[in-house]
């Protein structure tokens, strides 16, 4: 898998907020995409989960171009993603909400009589049970825990066995300790499947404990990318981060 | 049309403007504060209507404008504090299902003060004559009130712009969290905006009787009209409604004056639509601050055991009642069985979509007119013409959902209102295909249906059937994918649903069963009339719904049979039902708002 992002561009109305952003993210990298507020972070990454159309510029993943395409059909190309605040369905139980993910990512959802609740039970409990949740499959999810909602939500996302995994700002809103067993539950996720994983993080630690690779964006553009130890002591991000003093 | 004729319809639409604009900007701004859609700011314009016929007599016609504005303001305050208070919290369709509960009390109050007949206003003193234009005349009291609806805007916008209220009101409008948070005692903001609303629609009602007679079907008409200019205006917006206002008000002025008047009825509606269409948030309005999540503690809609039993013990007992009921309980409860397909279907979308519609009477009145018209004037047998029933209206849903399906809450409701104001007013001016106001008769099927019993049987079938079909597919995939859109519209998308597609296509089956039960509809009255598709039919469908509870699956059917069952009760045994109805609706919904439903079936977690 190769997810190739060329050149970039997007603004509103005067203001450049991606000016030519270029990478790459390979199978088996979890790459973190750092920057400053403002720094265009928010931009690149809805350019590339979709919600965003860029002004110019190229996502092409495995070759293809999926530059502009809506979110459903990234998610079918084998893109998953979660969101800032969890986002999962509030009114179904936490087994539910894996069946009908499962359900739609193949294709199933056209059936009118068949019963949704006796649907892939096996495989949906397999799927709680990697991320942890096995035990409250029956809950209602709205009841969760914000920490086991964020669990539950990156299961609807490995659902449909995706190549590259799109989290925005995944450890937000959690305590500490929780960051990092969220963490520590992706990378051994992601590993398993080698599924390439780009996030965007303000947790330093989560970022430097995390990444493989880490990309840094500064006023629209990308001015470091490299492994957590050289982007530490790249000279050019800590002028951004800590002022040219 | 010369240059004077030009200029006098130009007269005659800022006349009207005027009155609209008075009855429509208190609405906007009961809405902008409170987000309650209040269904009975047409009771209360009637209300001034009949007040002011009442008032100026006896105190002359001048001083009643303002008396009859007062009053109305204290009867405003009054249903806040009574009713719309103790349910700031609840969900917005209890809300509207209370202010509806509002409109039939509303509407018996004044038959029983003033009696079914319509009430001619006097002509007012000192401005009965008429300017001349060109080889028209302008009545005086019309130039009135052209400076009256500008006046009261800008008197309006000055107390908005100005005084410490109108800052409040301002805030809560553009973001009611926010206005909350600071400190401002919202109870006190609701009520007084409860009164000036309630004084607005009341002194629009006072001026509007030199123009026209006080009579009871004008609530909803007025209703009907002020949704209209505050929808194209966008919701709580002041100079919007008044733009918007002009736009109707002139429109509808030219469709007289190029003798379109058969499209008068339904051409507010068509602006609506077209705006609608092109700017989803009307023309002045602008887009929520926050969205707000749709989700519902609906426990999955899965019948728990008790509902099975209570579902299976009624079946059996409607199966096996032509055997021991007389013909008139038999035509009673082939009514229950087609209206509970209707309140089934509505549920559909309401529950299940999270999609409000207000006008979902138009699908059934579409396949009620299809299957009478097919029967009576094409000859089609009665099978045939009832199978073609549900897919003229799945044809008229597709349409209609196709335009509706990116709307959202209030928008949507009022859309699919403005679709089914331009149905009724096909059906009701069409003379020759839908036989007009008059409707069709003689709508019997022939042979083995024509036998009252065996068309109860016949029409239980394919309700009940339906309405299992619908059971089951909400609790299909496509039933989950349904709900999953309606939850969080980000998620579906990203595992993979096509939330638009989802959303139309359960618009549409929803209009497909609700067509369905328009034709069992129209052969079991043996007649059709334009009141099937009218705003009274879709609103009784809500409240069937929701009277059974929104949250079962088993609470529509049971709605839409007590709501039956009381209508035909009380019609036949109480003088004023209405009322009797709308005091139970309201009883029910401040005491039980789960439904009655709730009462049977589980708690919400």
């Amino acid at each position: 898998m190769k997810l190739e992002v060329r050149e970039l561009r997007k603004s509103y109305g005067a203001f450049a907020a991606l000016r030519g952003v270029s990478f790459e993210v390979r199978s088996g990298e979890r790459v973190a995409m750092i920057g400053p507020n403002g720094a265009g972070k928010s931009t690149c990454f809805n350019v590339v989960n979709g919600q965003l159309r860029p002004d110019a510029g190229t996502v092409r993943l495995d070759d293809i171009d999926v530059s502009g395409r809506a979110p459903r059909h990234l998610a079918r190309l084998g893109i998953g993603r979660t969101f800032q605040t969890a986002e999962t369905f509030a009114s179904m139980s936490v087994r539910e909400n894996v069946q009908l993910a499962l359900l739609s990512h193949r294709g199933r959802c056209g059936s009118l009589v068949a019963n949704a609740r006796c649907a892939f039970v096996a495989e949906a409990q397999a799927l709680l049970e990697r991320v942890g949740l096995a035990a409250q499959a029956d809950r209602a999810s709205a009841s969760l825990a914000y920490a086991d909602l964020k669990r539950l939500e990156l299961a609807l996302a490995l659902a449909g066995e995706p190549k590259l995994l799109l989290m925005d700002e995944p450890t937000a809103g959690m305590a500490p300790q929780e960051r990092s067993e969220l963490m520590r539950l992706v990378v051994e996720l992601a590993e398993r499947d080698s599924t390439a994983v780009l996030f965007t993080e303000h947790d330093m630690d989560v970022v430097f404990g995390f990444a493989t690779r880490v990309l840094v964006l500064h006023a629209g553009a990308l001015i470091a990318s490299g492994t957590p130890e050289a982007v530490r002591a790249d000279p050019r991000v800590r002028e951004v981060y800590l002022g040219s003093a | 049309m010369s240059a004077s004729a030009v200029l006098l319809q130009f007269l005659n639409g800022l006349a009207g403007a005027s009155s609209l604009f008075l009855l429509a900007s208190g609405l906007s701004l009961i809405f902008g504060v409170t987000r309650v859609v209040n269904f009975a700011h047409g009771s209360l314009y009637m209300l001034g209507m009949y007040l002011a016929v009442f008032l100026a007599p006896r105190i002359g016609f001048w001083p009643a404008l303002p008396v009859t504005a007062l009053a109305l303001a204290f009867v405003g305050a009054a249903a806040e504090l009574v009713v719309l208070r103790r349910l700031r919290h609840a969900p917005e369709l209890l809300q509207l299902l209370a202010t509806f509960a509002l409109v039939l009390l509303a509407r018996d109050f004044a038959l029983w003060t003033w009696g079914p007949e319509d009430m001619l206003g006097p002509r007012p003193p000192g401005l009965s004559g008429a300017f001349e234009v060109g080889n028209g005349r302008f009545p005086e009291y019309d130039a009135f009130l052209c400076l009256l609806g500008p006046s009261v805007f800008v008197a309006l916008t000055l107390v908005l712009r100005r005084t410490r209220w109108g800052v409040l009101v301002r805030a809560a409008t553009e973001d009611r969290e926010m206005t909350g948070a600071l400190g401002v005692n919202e109870r006190w903001l609701f009520t007084g905006v409860f009164a000036v609303g309630a004084a607005l629609a009341g002194l629009g009602g006072a001026t509007a009787i030199p123009r026209e007679p006080a009579s009871l079907g004008v609530d909803l008409a007025a209703i009907a009209d002020a949704f209209v200019v505050v929808v194209v205006g966008g919701l709580g917006s002041i100079p919007g409604a008044f733009l918007a206002a002009l736009v109707v008000g002139e429109v509808k002025a030219f469709c007289i004056a190029l003798g379109l008047e058969r499209l008068v009825l339904g051409v507010e509606f068509i602006v609506m639509a077209i705006v609608l269409v092109g700017r989803p948030w009307g023309l002045l309005g602008r887009p929520p601050a926050r969205a707000v999540p749709r989700r519902m503690d609906d426990a999955g809609f899965a019948l728990d055991g008790r509902e099975r039993l209570l579902a299976s013990v009624a079946a059996a007992l409607l199966l096996l009642a032509p055997l021991v009921a007389s013909e008139y309980s038999m035509v009673l409860l082939t009514e229950i069985a087609v209206l509970a397909l209707f309140a089934a279907s509505l549920h559909l979308l309401l529950g299940p979509g999270g999609m409000v519609s207000f006008g979902h009477a138009a699908y059934f009145g579409i396949g009620a007119y299809a299957a009478g018209i097919l029967l009576l004037k094409e000859g089609w047998p009665a099978w045939a013409a009832l199978a073609a029933a549900p897919a003229a209206s799945f044809a008229a849903a597709m349409i209609a959902g196709a335009l509706c399906a990116r709307l959202s809450d209030v928008y949507l409701a009022m859309l699919t209102l403005a679709l089914a104001q331009i149905a009724w007013s096909i059906a009701y001016q069409w003379d020759s295909l839908t036989g007009g106001s008059n409707g069709l008769i003689g709508l019997w099927p022939k042979g083995a249906l024509a036998d009252v019993h065996a068309y109860y049987s016949a029409a239980l079938a394919l309700a009940g059937g339906a309405i299992l079909f619908i059971w089951r597919a909400v609790g299909s995939p496509f039933g989950f994918a349904l709900r999953a859109s309606r939850d969080s519209q980000a998620r579906a998308e990203t595992v993979g649903i096509d939330v638009r597609a989802t959303q139309w296509i359960a618009f549409s089956a929803a209009g497909l069963f609700a067509g369905l039960a328009g034709g069992l509809y129209a052969f079991s009255k043996g007649s059709i009339s334009p009141e099937s598709l009218d705003v009274t039919r879709s609103v009784d469908g809500l409240v069937m719904v929701l009277l059974g509870g929104v949250q079962s699956l088993l609470g529509p059917p049971v709605g839409a049979a007590l709501l039956t069952w009381l209508q035909d009760m009380l019609a036949r045994e109480v003088p004023y039902w209405r009322a009797a109805i709308g005091a139970t609706v309201l009883a029910l919904v401040l005491l039980l708002p789960q439904g009655v439903a709730g009462l049977v079936g589980r708690r919400p977690q």
